[in-house]
């Protein structure tokens, strides 16, 4: 007990992980002379200041600022629970939330976009340009994290890259026979979530993470090399580009034929089936792929050795 | 609807199709791609600017067949059209201008991913400036948000993730607070569209009801935006960020990323709050005083700066003093001067950035004043642009800076009082300050030194010369063509 508060107590304060530490100690003596030589991120943690020194250089280890940021939190935290006091409470009839519309939405979304499931609605249709932004919001958190995580093999240190990718260790039997029978249920059921999104509760986001936890899982279980028979970066950037343009060009057309009054016969189909609602369907299937490929996008890229 | 009014929706789609496009292609391509994009959009917007002003009007654009209150829309007025022509142009010409730095500092592997945050943060910017819905405003800064974290870091450099680490810090606990703002507000309105919430908290107000929630959320949501824009007790993250990035990126993040969070804010301030609730709370009070603390301290925090790049960086906090300053009379003529001033500022900050950045590249890379001396002489070119932005920032006659200076004195005139005492003696103190910080380092530029010759340098740099003369024209024209642009803008922030 006392080792693990010392362990957390150093990776604090000196700001090196000390399961890495761990793993260059179990090297033999000769190899672990070789690897003073070769390794890079030695000699790097050997110049790294520790982290204390580096806060008080920057001017941000100071007691006094601690104790005032801490007050401030409090101060904002009574504030925030005395507005709380004075808000109308969940389900108060006379307040204004409960406007014309909600009433609509619950009333009217069904016959509007033919859309079961009237959160699906919401999103897709009525808000549609709010949840066009949303995807891009996840398309640009993975740009922003390939950038600063995405390493090519050429930089300077050959062994972080290579680390999980190569050095993987033989397959885990109970995890692999369970990922056997679990993948493609997994993945049925996120295309299940996906395309019933206008029906039922779920849609494009939700079943996207499903698969996207699939996919992972897979990953975790067979290793890069048998992912990599079906599932690339080229494929992730291929299958999000398309995906994105072909979302972005599909709510374009409906924001341009609705703003101008030009009625376009999209059939709404019988409410209740799978090919109900107009666009909800492909809409969905779009941002399925665009949340799924994200998920597992943003998995790897924090692992080492990305895709 | 006539085929025109269609334009606002071209302006923020056609960079957000252009986008994946970057994302996938080889750095060359999605160069041109983004490039395409912003000029464009600039010339997108100068047909709009044109249409607007010459109709007078100003119109809703419903996104998708159901307009207000139920779905998401547009709201296009001389104002907006205005803001969003600043930000296409300054997108062109400070991507123009860095082009040269951003192949050398950036590595070939995240070049395209570069273009494709840059052109995704023009969609974004365009979306706030002519959103008319509150949660649409929050989705996009959102974007904004990690599109400036990644210009920050994308250079590598040492000290760059440490700056960006810092800015998302800061920039996140905004967006947090704005979030809870929208929150605090929807539940109290029940409408998440301009007009509509402004109504609802008319009822509130008259009814006496939720007076203080009102003004809890009303904060949140200024305050949010405020920590965003790097207002004065917040602006830690500005002077690393900015000078750490690669200059077309410190560009955009000076003039596109907190100028776009600003106007947001004048937008709900005034169409869906409504300036004399936003008075009645006493909000404007708190953002007046700490917008006078920023234009002194920041200014003081520049003339202290040995570092060029980080000068004009910290003026930046004087300058967002300003803007907040005329937003916290919560007059109309306060807001557009507010506005304009967001223009002038963008339009001179922008040109600085590159500017600086050809002056220390003529010096050896170094961004200290004993170091770029006689700069001038080296890129004459680069040393005049310096001197327009200078003086366009200091107030001097015939630039956009004097024009904005003479309105915000103007409307503090119209409020009268303590306040007005208050402003015109931070104006006074702040362009003394300005003039000490700017024009000597426009007297170094043009001061022989004893470390590099005084003629002119070999290299040549067309396109950042043509970048920094359309800067530099632009400069001069809002100066001399400003009063219609700020009869153009007050009349319609007047009309919403």
């Amino acid at each position: 007990m006392k080792k693990s508060s010392e362990a957390f107590k150093n990776w604090l304060l000196s700001g090196s992980d000390p399961l890495e530490e761990e793993m260059i100690e179990t090297l033999s003596d000769e190899e672990s002379e070789k690897h003073e030589q070769t390794d890079e991120s030695s000699r790097i943690r050997k110049e790294r200041k520790s982290l204390k020194e580096y806060l008080y250089e920057k001017g941000m280890y100071r007691p006094a600022r601690i104790v005032c940021s801490i007050g401030l939190c409090l101060m904002l935290i009574v504030m925030l629970m005395g507005t709380v006091m004075d808000m109308p409470y969940f389900g108060q009839a006379d307040t204004l939330v409960n406007s014309e519309l909600s009433e609509f939405y619950v009333e009217k979304t069904l016959e509007h976009t033919g859309a079961t499931n009237i959160i699906t609605g919401i999103i897709l249709n009525f808000r549609g340009f709010d949840t066009l932004g949303e995807s891009h919001v996840l398309f640009i958190a993975v740009c922003s994290v390939i950038i600063l995580l995405k390493m090519s093999p050429s930089e300077e240190n050959p062994r972080l890259y290579t680390s999980d990718r190569e050095d993987q260790k033989d397959e885990d039997l109970v995890l692999s026979s369970l990922t056997r029978f679990l993948f493609p249920l997994i993945c049925m059921f996120g295309v299940y979530i996906i395309l019933n999104g206008n029906i039922s509760p779920g849609g494009g986001f939700s079943g996207g993470a499903v698969i996207g936890a699939g996919l992972i899982l897979y990953l975790s279980a067979y290793g890069y090399k048998r992912i990599r028979r079906f599932f690339t970066f080229k494929t992730f950037k291929v299958v999000s580009c398309l995906a994105l343009i072909s979302y972005t060009s599909s709510k374009t057309f409906h924001f341009i034929t609705g703003a101008n009054e030009i009625h376009v016969p999209i059939p709404l189909g019988t409410p209740g089936t799978i090919f109900s609602g107009g666009l909800l369907l492909p809409l969905n299937i779009f941002v399925g792929l665009v949340v799924a490929c994200t998920m597992y996008a943003l998995y790897t890229l924090f692992r080492k050795g990305d895709f | 609807m006539e085929l025109w009014q269609n334009l606002p929706v071209a302006l923020i789609i056609l960079p957000l199709v252009c986008a994946p496009i970057c994302s996938v292609s080889k750095p060359r391509f999605s160069r041109f791609l983004a490039l395409f994009a912003s000029v464009m959009a600039s010339l997108l917007s100068v047909m709009l600017i044109i249409r607007v002003s010459a109709t007078g009007t100003s119109y809703v654009y419903k996104m998708g067949e159901y307009g207000a209150p139920f779905g998401n829309e547009l709201f296009i007025s001389g104002a907006e059209a205005a803001v969003s022509l600043m930000f296409s142009i300054v997108m062109a010409l400070s991507l123009f201008a860095g082009l040269r730095r951003i192949g050398q500092e950036i590595d070939d592997s995240r070049k395209s991913l570069f273009y494709t945050v840059c052109v995704l943060l023009l969609t974004a910017i365009q979306a706030l400036a002519f959103t008319n819905d509150i949660f649409t405003g929050f989705v996009f800064l959102e974007i904004t948000t990690i599109a400036a974290g990644a210009l920050i870091f994308v250079r590598n450099k040492e000290g760059s993730l440490f700056a960006a680490m810092r800015y998302m810090i800061m920039n996140l606990l905004g967006s947090g607070l704005f979030l809870l703002g929208i929150c605090v507000f929807y539940t109290l309105t029940g409408h998440l569209l301009f007009p509509q919430m402004k109504e609802s908290v008319q009822l509130l107000v008259e009814g006496g009801r939720y007076i203080r929630p009102l003004s809890v959320s009303l904060l949140l949501i200024t305050v949010g935006l405020a920590i965003k824009s790097a207002l004065y007790p917040f602006h830690t993250w500005l002077p690393n960020a900015y000078s750490g990035a690669t200059p077309a990126a410190s560009s955009m993040l000076s003039s596109l990323v907190s100028k776009a969070y600003i106007f947001l804010l004048i937008k709900i301030l005034v169409r869906a709050v409504g300036l004399d609730v936003f008075t009645m709370t006493g909000v404007n009070d708190v953002i007046f005083i700490y917008a006078v603390i920023a234009i002194v301290l920041g200014s003081v925090d520049a003339v202290r700066e040995h570092n060029v790049r980080r000068m004009v960086s910290y003026s930046s906090v004087a300058q967002i003093g300003y803007i907040f300053m005329a937003v916290s009379y919560g007059s109309v003529s306060g807001m557009a001067a507010a506005t304009f001033h967001i223009i002038a500022h963008s339009l001179a900050k922008s040109m600085l950035f590159p500017a600086v950045d050809r002056l220390t590249e003529v010096s050896g890379g170094n961004e200290n004043f004993r170091d770029i001396r006689g700069s001038g002489f080296r890129a004459p070119m680069a040393g005049l642009a310096f001197v327009i932005g200078a003086f366009s920032i200091t107030g001097i006659p015939f630039m956009g800076g004097f024009v904005s200076k003479i309105y915000v004195a103007t409307s503090a005139h119209d409020y009268g009082g303590w306040v007005m005492l208050i402003s015109l003696g931070a104006l006074a103190v702040s362009t003394v300050l300005n003039v000490l910080y700017f024009l000597r380092t426009v007297l170094t530029i043009y001061r022989p030194g004893e470390r590099y010759q005084l003629t002119k340098d070999q290299s040549t740099r067309p396109v950042l010369t043509g970048a920094l003369m359309l800067f530099m024209l632009l400069n001069i024209a809002l100066g001399i063509w400003g009063m219609p642009i700020m009869r153009l803008i007050e009349s319609s922030i007047a009309a919403w």
